[in-house]
């Protein structure tokens, strides 16, 4: 399994910060993320793109967690010379991360 | 003339509050359908990007009657005439650089398609140059001072908050064109006006500023930005309908859109929307509100009809962030395709070549970086398990001077007859920078006014 069958994402930018939100499809899938998904795992994932700290939120009542990137976008969308100047592909990067392990998954 | 706005009246009374652009390059046409079928009381343009201001700023320099929105004279002429007839009020950020000539312009459209009479308002007073200049100050997002940053500062703006949009209102404006505002601010400015919100009750402002959140990207909460076959099937967003929000008096609301509309409006939509560009969701800061998304839900109460509750407020922030641009030379880039096997190797064959050129041709390097578009263009070090049978080859370099930020793209042209075997299809642009970093400003340091436009 991999994030992708039980959750969606959003990224978003504010100067050289991202954030990129993480969404239970079905809100009693919660705990699997808030175990699953953590700052540790986002970092392994996104590997150099962040040069900063990973920031974790919970959103209970949403069912969502809140990642913040710091310094993940080259420098920010007025000076970066990626492709993807916003880090709007982010959060697809994510969508990749396995869920549980071959035992449980 | 505002006694002649489609205000409601009365206890349970709703206002109805549409997004007609989610930035300067949006669609026109669905602000023009929900203009005609949403039964509007507003209508707001969100049209300001950080970095736009900035380079307006510099056109205005040129041409003192321009530095607004490029598109002003297309999206208002097409929306005018439907919304004077609806008697749906505007407010946009479109006025950027100068707020005043975009007033004056919309007066001209006006005038032009026999709309009127007509109060337009420009606020004014987010540049905050001067202030600046006189003293300097602390970077929030990057180290330094203002003064101490590399490259030449040009624009500075202040976040300006509601207020005086709702005094705009209040003084019966038909149509309202901000400089920099905060995006939820324009939404924020007329559900306060219509309901009377005190400027401290934190609660009511902290529920209006998610509405705003939530609209102020228009199709981004409709279903756009959201499709992912087979996961997220989003239908029609050919013709995705933008939003409206039928908002009450205690903050809460309904998400809709135009019937017949491509997109949706589901709970997973507006979530994605709410937590977009946000950090912590206890502290949401606006110039108007610290606003608390933290307590936000949402209910589906009919197709497309999404009940938004909850949502809160504390104290506003004492001071202002203000959006400093400064430029710092040029970005060159081009590209140029490889297929076939092989097709990484002469890519990354290509782009060792032009690297070496720009070297030798001399001109300092302020930064630069190359890639294999669909290998590791998104994220560098990786390679494929499969050879890609294509690739399309980038490089962008930051240098001083437009001449040699030029050179990047020549460069890579001149691998058609000079590198590797079957270059095809090879492209360039320059561009400036505009290096956009944030510092405060106090609020008594900030001076917010009205200047009117008037079509008889």
């Amino acid at each position: 399994m991999i994030l992708r069958d039980i959750a969606h994402t959003r990224s978003g930018d504010k100067g050289d910060t991202s954030n990129i939100s993480v969404i239970a499809f079905d809100p009693a899938s919660f705990p699997l993320l808030k175990r699953e998904v953590t700052a540790e795992k986002v970092k392994a994932i996104l590997g150099d793109m962040v040069q900063g700290d990973i920031e974790r939120y919970e959103l209970p009542d949403l069912g969502a967690l809140n990642f913040v990137l710091h310094r993940a976008l080259a420098g920010g969308v007025t000076r970066s010379l990626a492709l993807d100047i916003h880090g709007k592909s982010l959060g697809s990067l994510l969508l990749s991360m396995p869920i549980g392990d071959a035992k449980t998954g | 003339m505002s006694k002649d706005h489609a205000a409601p009246q009365g206890v349970g009374r709703k206002v109805r509050i549409g997004a007609g652009a989610g930035f300067s390059g949006d669609r026109i046409e669905p602000a023009v359908v929900l203009a005609e079928s949403g039964n509007l009381n507003y209508l707001v343009f969100e049209c300001l990007a950080e970095r736009t201001i900035a380079l307006a700023v510099r056109t205005r320099l040129k041409q003192t009657e321009l530095g607004y929105d490029p598109y002003l004279d297309e999206r208002l002429g097409a929306v005018l005439p439907v919304a004077v007839r609806n008697r749906t009020r505007i407010i946009s950020n479109m006025g950027a650089a100068n707020p005043v000539a975009a007033a004056r312009r919309t007066a001209e459209i006006a005038a032009k398609l026999g709309l009127g009479p007509l109060k337009i308002a420009a606020i004014v007073g987010d540049d905050v140059l001067p202030q600046l200049r006189d003293r300097d100050r602390q970077l929030i997002d990057a180290p330094g001072t203002v003064l101490q940053w590399q490259g030449e500062l040009i624009s500075a703006n202040a976040y300006l908050g509601a207020e005086p949009i709702a005094h705009a209102l209040a003084a019966g404006a038909d149509i309202v064109i901000t400089g920099r505002v905060a995006d939820p601010s324009l939404f924020l400015a007329p559900l306060a006006h219509e309901f009377g919100w005190k400027w401290d009750d934190w609660n009511l402002l902290g529920r209006g500023t998610v509405i705003g959140h939530l609209l102020e990207c228009a199709g981004q909460v409709t279903g756009g930005y959201f499709s992912d076959p087979g996961f997220k099937d989003v239908l029609n967003l050919a013709n995705l309908g933008f939003p409206l929000a039928e908002v009450s008096a205690d903050g809460s609301a309904i998400l809709t859109k135009v019937a017949g509309t491509g997109g949706r409006v589901t709970e997973a939509t507006c979530k994605e929307q709410l937590l977009y560009e946000l950090h912590d969701p206890t502290r949401y800061l606006t110039p108007d509100v610290t606003a608390d998304f933290s307590t936000v839900r949402f209910a589906e109460i009919a197709a497309d009809r999404i009940q938004v509750s909850g949502g809160g407020g504390v104290a506003r922030p004492q001071s202002l962030k203000v959006s400093v641009g400064f430029r710092e030379g040029y970005v060159g880039e081009g590209q140029i395709t490889y297929a076939g096997p092989g097709a990484i190797e002469r890519g990354r064959l290509a782009l060792a070549i032009v690297e070496e050129r720009l070297k030798r041709l001399g001109h300092e390097i302020l930064d630069i970086r190359s890639e294999l578009i669909g290998v590791d263009s998104v994220q560098a070090g990786r390679s494929p398990a499969e050879p890609p049978r294509e690739v399309r080859a980038r490089i962008a370099a930051r240098m001083r001077s437009r001449a040699a930020a030029e050179l990047v793209g020549r460069e890579v042209e001149a691998l058609y007859t000079n590198g590797p075997a079957g270059g095809g299809g090879a492209s360039q642009c320059t561009k400036p920078v505009v290096a956009v970093v944030s510092t405060l400003i106090e609020r008594d340091e900030v001076f917010p006014r009205i200047h009117w436009e008037s079509v008889t």
